[in-house]
């Protein structure tokens, strides 16, 4: 009876999937608690980077393409969640529905250019479009992005729709909302984590599909798709534009929590990020690039805020050699040094572990489960012998 | 006409340092194979080998500063010249040349030992993996220096007998007014002195010679019985001595910083493409090319017609040349080919 029912929710269901992520993402304040994670803008951006990681995921963990632009859509998706802000609505929702059509747009051009080279010409193509868009945004499309001091909203903003729908004069600056609800706090982070659950879902819905096949054989062996009379490029480039609309989505959400925007989000190294949190996590598995994000997110906001004093507290406890030892060599990896700890380990996981934590996971499931079933025999082995 | 030569001598200027850092990264790929994304990072080390070996050299003690007679005044003196005077404060002002010296063994020792302790574990592993791994040691480097030597851009002055302005305009024969930094030109030597005897080597030494049959076709050269494993090796450390004293002697034209590598890096990764994988002569030329693309961009003149433009020439340019001469300038056929 427990079996069949527990057969019914098999992991092999996209539902029952569904259904396990979204009630692990909902109670994240709660579960959130021990760790010390429970602030509503640690949960944001977990769910925002999130949806970052998955979106980069459909076209790296897919097609192996490495794309080091990827951080362009993002900051698409902020200038035009601010500029939506700025001109129409405070709502967010016709800001983030804008900001990740534009970017689709943005990726369909970028992905359009860089999509007829593969292997490293590819990665440099989009480090070369990337680089090329941080530039403008920097520098002659000011009067879009106002350069160097970032997008912001200001009180002479006209917002057309809102005063037609006669919103009365504020003192300050308004809000962001949705239909009401505030956009800062725990509410903020429940809109995010909805899209969350979507992006999650039609990720889901990719990796399990017939054209989630054909992206992975893309990876595995390009020429023989090929010569199969597959046309590779219009996969290739849906595949590009969807990743894309996720970094939109992404970037119109974090306008939509914190509405301003600058040019550093379009950076190169920025792109470098979310590589980064794929690998880390596992690239081209449904879950990884999400426990990458929140590895490295969960331990950027615990390691930067320790300094030498809060490293003395924790090691008080032991003698006073040894603590002044240990946080001799401890407080150069945290606090300013968070940056060297994540290189560190990036390295460590290329070099041993390809396939992020989530290949670590695999290995230590099936060295569990052969060290069960040869604990099984043996005891067969032994009823055997006392009959 | 002026403002044009000046342009032509900043090209040629920024042409050297791109060629320079692009010429190591196509020697690690035409004979590694390996993409190399930590080759901004040796060059920012080089620049920082440099800084070190000043540091050193200012070591100093407080002594009393005989020239204020109202009240006891203290000043910072080098050990140098307290120790040999004048010849000391010689050498101090001589630091970014003399460091060169330091930075040739120093380089070569890391890009020796990188190569055994990591690169050569990657030989067999997709090109997106050597971009991840060297990726993760650019910043690991990256964040070293930067605990060491602090975030903030470190002063280095050129000798300051060449710390002014050459008055080429008068020795031309043009106007006065056309004047340009000395240090800039020496660099400029110094880049084609370095690009020559980078081919020099190549070209006529028995050493070089190997190299060039191994990257041609490293496995016949292997069944000859040579160890080209040891040469490429060899090679690799080359490459991070010319990115590091490249790094080295531009230390008077930018101050260091921690991540001039990483801004580096894009351009020379530009530039080596632009050039052709694997393709030396191809590197150095797209490095001049596109510095002085990126030059005369910048001429006001220019900037009229197509706003903007000095920001995104270089890349610009990378994009066309990539899709329509999918080889680069003058890259080789079975180059680091998809």
């Amino acid at each position: 009876m427990i079996k069949s029912i527990l057969e019914k929710f098999s992991l092999e269901k996209n539902s029952s999937v569904m259904l396990v992520f979204a009630a692990v993402v909902l109670s994240a304040p709660i579960w959130l608690t021990p760790f010390g994670a429970n602030y509503p803008d640690l949960l944001q951006k977990f769910a925002i980077f999130g949806i970052f990681a998955i979106g980069f995921n459909i076209l790296f963990g897919l097609t192996g393409y490495l794309s080091f632009g990827h951080a362009v859509f993002l900051g698409v998706g902020s200038y035009t969640a601010v500029w939506v802000f700025k001109l129409f609505t405070m709502n967010v929702l016709p800001a983030v529905m804008l900001s990740v059509a534009i970017a689709a747009v943005f990726a369909l051009l970028i992905g359009y250019i860089s999509l007829r080279r593969s292997g490293i010409y590819f990665s440099i193509l989009t480090l070369a479009l990337a680089q090329m868009s941080y530039n403008l945004a920097y520098s002659v499309l000011t009067p879009i992005t106002s350069g160097e001091t970032g997008l912001q909203l200001s009180s002479e903003d006209p917002r057309y729709i809102d005063s037609l729908l006669g919103a009365g004069v504020q003192e300050g600056l308004p809000a962001t909302n949705f239909f009401g609800m505030s956009m800062s706090g725990y509410s903020g982070f429940y809109f995010c984590a909805i899209f969350l659950i979507l992006a999650f879902y039609i990720s889901l819905k990719i990796f399990r599909s017939p054209y989630g096949l054909k992206l992975i054989a893309i990876k595995s062996n390009q020429k023989r798709m090929l010569y199969t009379g597959f046309n590779t490029r219009p996969y290739l480039l849906s595949a590009f534009v969807i990743s894309g609309m996720f970094a939109g989505l992404a970037g119109g959400l974090m306008a939509a929590t914190d509405p301003l925007a600058g040019a550093e989000r379009m950076q190169w190294t920025a792109s470098g990020e979310v590589v980064l949190m794929t690998i880390l996590g596992g690239s081209g598995t449904l879950i990884g690039p999400l426990l990458g994000v929140g590895v490295i997110k969960y331990f950027e906001n615990i390691f930067s805020a320790l300094n030498e004093t809060s490293l003395r507290e924790i090691f008080n406890f032991l003698p006073d050699v040894v603590a002044d030892f240990l946080v001799s060599i401890t407080h150069v990896f945290v606090g300013e040094g968070w940056h060297l700890t994540l290189g560190i380990l990036f390295m460590l996981v290329v070099i041993f572990l390809p396939g992020g934590i989530m290949q670590g996971v695999g290995i230590f499931t099936r060295y569990y489960k052969k060290k069960m079933t040869e604990l099984k025999s043996e005891r067969s082995v032994e009823k055997g012998k006392s009959q | 006409m002026d403002a044009l030569l000046i342009q032509l001598l900043n090209g040629l200027d920024k042409g050297g340092a791109y060629a320079l850092i692009a010429l190591g990264l196509t020697l690690t790929f035409g004979t590694l194979g390996v993409v190399n994304f930590a080759h901004g990072a040796l060059f920012m080390l080089g620049a920082f080998c440099s800084v070190l070996f000043k540091q050193v050299l200012t070591i100093s003690k407080k002594v009393k500063d005989e020239s204020i007679t109202f009240f006891d005044a203290y000043k910072e003196q080098p050990y140098l010249e307290i120790w040999w005077g004048d010849t000391g404060a010689m050498i101090i002002d001589y630091a970014v040349p003399i460091s060169i010296i330091m930075v040739i063994p120093v380089m070569l020792l890391i890009g020796v030992a990188l190569e055994r302790g990591l690169i050569k574990h990657f030989y067999k592993r997709t090109h997106a993996e050597q971009i991840l791994v060297t990726f993760g040691l650019a910043i690991v480097l990256q964040e070293v220096i930067k605990m060491f030597f602090g975030a903030n851009p470190i002063p280095m002055p050129a000798p300051d007998i060449v710390s002014g302005s050459a008055a080429i305009g008068a020795a031309l024969g043009l106007s006065d007014n056309l004047v340009y930094p000395w240090w800039r030109l020496i660099y400029l030597v110094f880049a084609g002195v370095i690009i020559f005897s980078v081919f020099a080597f190549l070209r006529y030494t028995t050493f070089g010679m190997v190299v060039r049959a191994g990257m041609a076709d490293r496995e016949t050269v292997g069944l000859l019985g040579i160890n080209i494993q040891k040469r490429f090796t060899i090679v690799f450390g080359l490459a991070t001595v010319v990115a590091g004293i490249a790094g080295a002697m531009y230390t008077p034209i930018l101050p260091p910083d921690y991540h001039m590598g990483m801004d580096f890096l894009v351009l020379s990764f530009v530039v080596v493409v632009v050039g052709g994988m694997g393709s030396l002569e191809g590197a150095v030329a797209a490095g001049f090319l596109l510095g002085m693309l990126q030059s005369f961009a910048s001429l006001n003149e220019v900037k009229a017609i197509f706003p903007g433009i000095d920001q995104i020439i270089i890349y610009l340019v990378a994009v066309v040349i990539l899709l329509v001469r999918p080889r680069g300038l003058m890259g080789r056929e079975g180059v680091m080919e998809e």
